[in-house]
């Protein structure tokens, strides 16, 4: 008994640490004055400010756009390299598995650095393409874990089968294989988009003057010090960020649901 | 069935945008270039031995060491309650766990400015209560508790993965021999968990040396990390051969910690996050 209240003020513990922050900053967005701790009544003018900021405004569009752009391209060439993986000698695939989890698992600020070495050396003017670069590079590897799991459950003889039957092998691919591994390029492509979201450390060094993401304006607004308009910008992206993982959730177990009632 | 060559585009881009880009600082960090010609020299490594630099990395590391050990003290008993079954909604509490790592983690550093500040809502509620408290934002604790802050769900995630697999029919029959709620858990459920616990000491370890935001914004502009230290380097004083050569020392002592790391992880799959 006492055992079971103990875990639940443990419980209640970790998460006032976990969301005490959040849910003040969230209410601090709608604080009439520019006070982080006196409240002085609700507004809504902070987000109208934010909305009339330039710069929070381009840098939302280039995080929007750079997004898009990058987890499309690697969804691309990391799904087609997938398959091409499955099908390569041990050795190779060894040595290719390696470069795949290397950027994994090098520090962020070394990826960040190392590219910026190389655009300066190439002379690639830094700016939009070069981040573009940086994100592709980087949300590749997410998509290719995403999607090998899936080849390697799929069974090749249905595939054989499809061939067997006449199909050719660009039709048997997009009809047989491609559904199968669908579920799996669909994740790859999400988790790309939210890596590329959150990133600032690879952003930061590989983007020049007058390109910057959300995070890259964000710490150079907080170094400067707080200001309202950077809460609501926080609470809105926070907010957009959880409604959407809330509808792929959603999607994904109704998807689930649908296909136990075909069983 | 010669569809191997569809990895080859892949396989290029890696090479020029990972391979090649690494092959740079390696070559920076042990070459000067003066007057068109390059000289080999150990200059930049022996730099990095001077006792300012070796300072910086020696606090680094401690900060990281303890902010790892305070993660595994507080995320251990909560992977535990999170993966014990009386509770009843445990799949909302698991939801509601991640979702503080949804936002952005600049913003979550953010929150924490606005809360330690002068004028924030802790100095400020303490001043109601008639208690003069120190500044609380710029100091070493600071960082430590931003570190943990953000890094807390890693350490949690992966035990909580183990813990949660264990065959409860092993518990019962090391109850059922005797032994009593410790032992239970010192020589059955920590032994089993312990590949857990590697993936959350790793993926907590390694973000907590590296960074150079937290320290940055809780710690203040003269706050100095590893991280810092190389991003002065590119970015204000151009000394690339230096910088690089930090990098490099940074991937050593990475590649050193996961292999020792990963020793203890022999059977196990690994990937416990994904």
């Amino acid at each position: 008994m006492v055992k079971s209240v103990l875990k639940k003020i443990y419980t209640y513990f970790i998460f006032l640490f976990l969301y005490a922050p959040i849910i003040v900053l969230i209410v601090f967005s709608f604080n009439d004055s520019k006070s982080r701790a006196h409240w002085t009544g609700f507004t809504f003018k902070w987000y109208l400010e934010m909305f009339k900021d330039r710069q929070i405004m381009t840098s939302l569009y280039y995080t929007i756009g750079i997004a898009l752009a990058s987890s499309f391209i690697a969804t691309i060439i990391g799904t087609v390299a997938a398959v091409g993986i499955v099908y390569l000698k041990k050795s190779l695939r060894s040595v290719l598995m390696d470069l795949t989890y290397l950027p994994v698992l090098n520090p962020d600020i070394v990826t960040g650095i190392s590219l910026m070495l190389l655009f300066i050396l190439l002379r690639f003017p830094r700016g939009f393409f070069t981040m573009l670069l940086a994100h592709i590079t980087f949300n590749l590897p997410y998509v290719i874990l995403s999607v090998l799991p899936k080849l390697k459950q799929l069974d090749n003889q249905i595939y054989d089968a499809a061939l067997d039957l006449g199909a050719t092998p660009s039709y048997a691919f997009t009809k047989v294989v491609l559904p199968q591994i669908a579920p799996g390029i669909f994740t790859g492509f999400l988790l790309a988009m939210t890596m590329s979201i959150d990133d600032f450390v690879i952003s930061f060094f590989t983007t020049g003057p007058g390109v910057s993401n959300l995070a890259i304006t964000i710490y150079s607004m907080a170094r400067k010090g707080v200001s309202p308009k950077i809460n609501a910008t926080l609470s809105l992206l926070f907010a957009s960020v959880v409604l959407l993982l809330l509808i792929v959730n959603n999607r994904m177990t109704g998807d689930n649901n649908r296909k136990e009632r075909m069983v | 069935m010669k569809r191997s060559w569809l990895s080859f585009p892949y396989l290029i881009w890696m090479i020029i945008f990972t391979v090649i880009p690494l092959g740079l600082i390696l070559f920076y960090s042990i070459v000067r270039i003066e007057d068109g010609g390059m000289i080999l020299t150990m200059g930049n490594f022996k730099r990095v031995l001077e006792p300012i630099y070796l300072a910086v990395f020696l606090r680094s590391i401690k900060i990281a060491i303890i902010s790892t050990v305070i993660c595994l003290l507080l995320g251990y008993p909560m992977a535990m309650i999170l993966a014990s079954k009386e509770m009843s909604n445990k799949s909302i509490l698991i939801v509601l766990f991640v979702i503080p790592m949804w936002m952005n983690f600049l913003a979550r550093t953010y929150a924490w400015m606005t809360l330690l500040e002068k004028n924030g809502l802790i100095t400020t509620f303490f001043n109601l209560l008639g208690i003069e408290l120190p500044m609380l934002l710029y100091t070493e604790s600071t960082v430590i508790l931003g570190m943990v802050y953000n890094f807390l769900p890693f350490m949690v995630l992966p035990i909580y993965s183990v813990l949660v697999k264990i065959d409860k029919a092993v518990l019962e029959a090391a109850e059922d021999l005797g032994a009593p709620p410790p032992i239970v858990f010192s020589r059955v459920i920590f032994p089993l968990s312990l590949p857990g616990v590697t993936s959350g000491i790793i993926m907590v370890f390694m973000p907590a040396l590296t960074t150079f935001v937290i320290s940055r914004l809780l710690g203040g502009a003269h706050f100095t990390l590893i991280g810092n230290l190389i991003e002065q380097q590119f970015l204000i004083t151009r000394d690339w051969g230096f910088g690089s050569a930090l990098s490099v020392v940074l991937m050593l002592m990475i590649v050193l910690t996961m292999g020792f790391a990963l020793r203890y992880e022999k059977e196990n799959e690994g990937g416990g996050l994904w």
